[in-house]
């Protein structure tokens, strides 16, 4: 990749990466240990013609990028836990209105206000599930600097193709650790924008599916007009209850998602010859997780490893490949068990799962999953 | 420098430990070209309480960020010193603040008890470019970095106005170990 090298905070990355695809809007509220991303855009936006508003609560942040994103502006708050948390009515508005954005959640630990400035990986279930009723979730799971830049881009693209907020899950660790990363020229990375209406405004009916399961969106104020509501909607955008219509809107909601695999699932299957053991990780735990393999290789324990990179959907297919070779399957995060399930429901019993989990503040260590590793072994 | 080398800045919440760690490790990255990862850990609080930046250096990828075992030390204050000089590693380097650490640390280790925080506050005239002098030492006493790199990305770092008390302030931490 050429273009050029800075040494970024994983925020910092996060907030360039956004400018890269294309974002002209943030809305959100301060809160450790994401503030930074708030920071960075409030200098840059401005200079590129875009908007900074700090809103009021992490409610009023989330209706604030939903209404940018309605005009046409990509848009992306980012937060913490306890403002994930009054994020999510309003990302289920989101998700049924077809609106596209992206949240950041840079994780900490604990329920509640728990621990504002210690890494956690505890809200990867709510990343899935936190809004209520039957909804697409997509959640991507960078563990670098780099990383962090490449995936906002891509939660960017998805977003925009797929008409769905898209959530991006990284923890104190990688959001405030700094690494040189590289930022690609313009045009290096391939950048997607919503599908737009080409019928006159007069003929413009937004959830118009006869063409395929992405209506194309048509931007507030440029003459195409529209009914957005959080109630099930019919093509025109009017609510109704017709069970006719509800069934089958629903199910293309989830549909935008398990039809578009190709281009959301991501994920590293690493391999080695006689392996009994595997890992799953993901975030900053598959920093210490690739650390503990090195390691146990110089035991003489080879182990397999899959890093989600894409956690929501959840890569099945590789996992059940390993869960066919390996007798042990190792799940190390930050929590006290939530991934480790969604690992054991795809295997369906063809290996033991265990974990390695820790909640303290500080993070997972090479030894803590090495010692499981020899265990298990 | 094949292997991983690992430093840990440590003090007080407010002394500037996080940023000269920033400082340290864009010196590595960016003007020396290797491999840096830099991570802190502090507390709630915006002044006291401890406060850690480590620096990890290596010329291969660095997958672990933090640091376990430690090759230099830098300690600020008693309390820093007491809770984190168990992951100083045998013969690692620590550099203590002679005012504000008075009992050292037992172990087989090469020790630098320094005036840091006083040469910042007399020599220096501003007790806040502790860091700064700080930096000086360590990039005294490390192979990987030259002076020349680190008072590069001080320049880069810090706010317009401050350039030569900075210069001076990193002059003088390295004087005291060279």
């Amino acid at each position: 990749m050429s273009g050029k090298e800075v040494f970024y905070q994983g925020n910092e990355a996060c907030a360039e990466g956004a400018l890269y695809a294309g974002c002209r809007f943030f809305g959100g509220y301060p809160i450790t240990p994401s503030t930074e991303v708030a920071e960075f855009l409030s200098r840059r936006l401005p200079r590129v013609g875009g908007a900074f508003i700090q809103m009021e609560d992490e409610i009023a942040a989330m209706a604030s990028i939903i209404g940018a994103s309605l005009v046409g502006k990509k848009s992306l708050t980012a937060t913490s836990g306890p403002g994930m948390s009054l994020k999510l009515e309003n990302i289920g508005f989101a998700c049924i209105t077809e609106v596209p954005c992206v949240i950041v959640n840079v994780m900490r630990g604990g329920p509640s206000t728990g621990l504002p400035t210690g890494p956690g990986q505890s809200d990867v279930m709510q990343a899935k599930w936190g809004t209520h009723g039957d909804h697409p979730a997509i959640a991507l799971a960078p563990a670098s600097v780099q990383e962090i830049f490449n995936e906002t881009v891509r939660a960017f693209n998805i977003s925009e193709r797929l008409r769905t907020p898209v959530i991006l899950l990284t923890d104190e660790i990688i959001g405030h650790m700094r690494e040189k990363i590289t930022i690609p020229e313009k045009g290096e990375l391939e950048i997607w924008d919503r599908p737009r209406p080409d019928c006159p405004p007069e003929e413009y009916l937004p959830y118009d599916t006869s063409k395929g399961i992405i209506p194309p969106m048509a931007d507030f104020g440029s003459g195409y007009r529209w009914h957005v509501t959080g109630l099930n909607h019919d093509a025109s955008g009017f609510p109704t209850n017709k069970p006719s219509l509800v069934q089958p809107e629903e199910e293309r909601l989830m549909a935008k998602v398990t039809e578009n695999l190709d281009i959301i699932e991501k994920y590293e299957h690493l391999t080695k010859d006689g392996a009994k053991v595997g890992i799953v990780a993901y975030g900053s735990s598959a920093r210490s997780a690739n650390a503990a393999i090195r390691l146990a290789l110089e035991e003489g324990i080879p182990v397999d490893f899959i890093r989600p990179i894409t956690l929501w959907p959840y890569p099945s297919q590789p996992t059940i490949e390993m869960a066919e070779k390996v007798d042990t399957i190792v799940v190390p995060e930050m929590n006290l068990g939530q991934m480790i399930d969604e690992v054991q429901r795809c295997i369906e019993g063809r290996a033991k799962v265990v974990g390695v989990n820790r909640v303290d503040g500080d993070p997972i260590t090479p030894e803590n999953i090495l010692e499981k590793i020899r265990e298990v072994a | 420098m094949a292997q991983r080398y690992e430093v840990r800045l440590s003090g007080s919440g407010g002394q500037g430990l996080v940023l000269g760690g920033v400082i340290l490790a864009e010196a590595v990255a960016l003007f020396e070209g290797i491999n840096a990862v830099q991570t802190q850990s502090y507390g709630p609080e915006a002044r006291g309480g401890a406060s850690k930046s480590e620096v990890i250096i290596s010329d291969e990828s660095i997958d672990y960020p933090k640091a376990t075992k430690i090759d230099l030390l830098l300690s600020l204050t008693q309390e820093a010193c007491d809770k984190y000089s168990v992951d100083l590693k045998e013969g690692g380097i620590l550099i203590a603040d002679k005012r504000m650490v008075t009992k050292l640390p037992e172990g087989n280790y090469k020790v630098y008890h320094l005036p840091i925080i006083d040469t910042a506050k007399e020599k220096a005239g501003k007790v806040f470019v502790a860091n700064i002098v700080a930096l000086g030492a360590i990039a005294g006493l490390l192979d990987s970095v030259s002076i020349e790199n680190v008072e590069k990305a001080v320049l880069q770092r810090v706010p317009k106005g401050t350039e030569n008390l900075n210069r001076r302030a990193l002059a003088l931490g390295y004087e005291l170990v060279t």
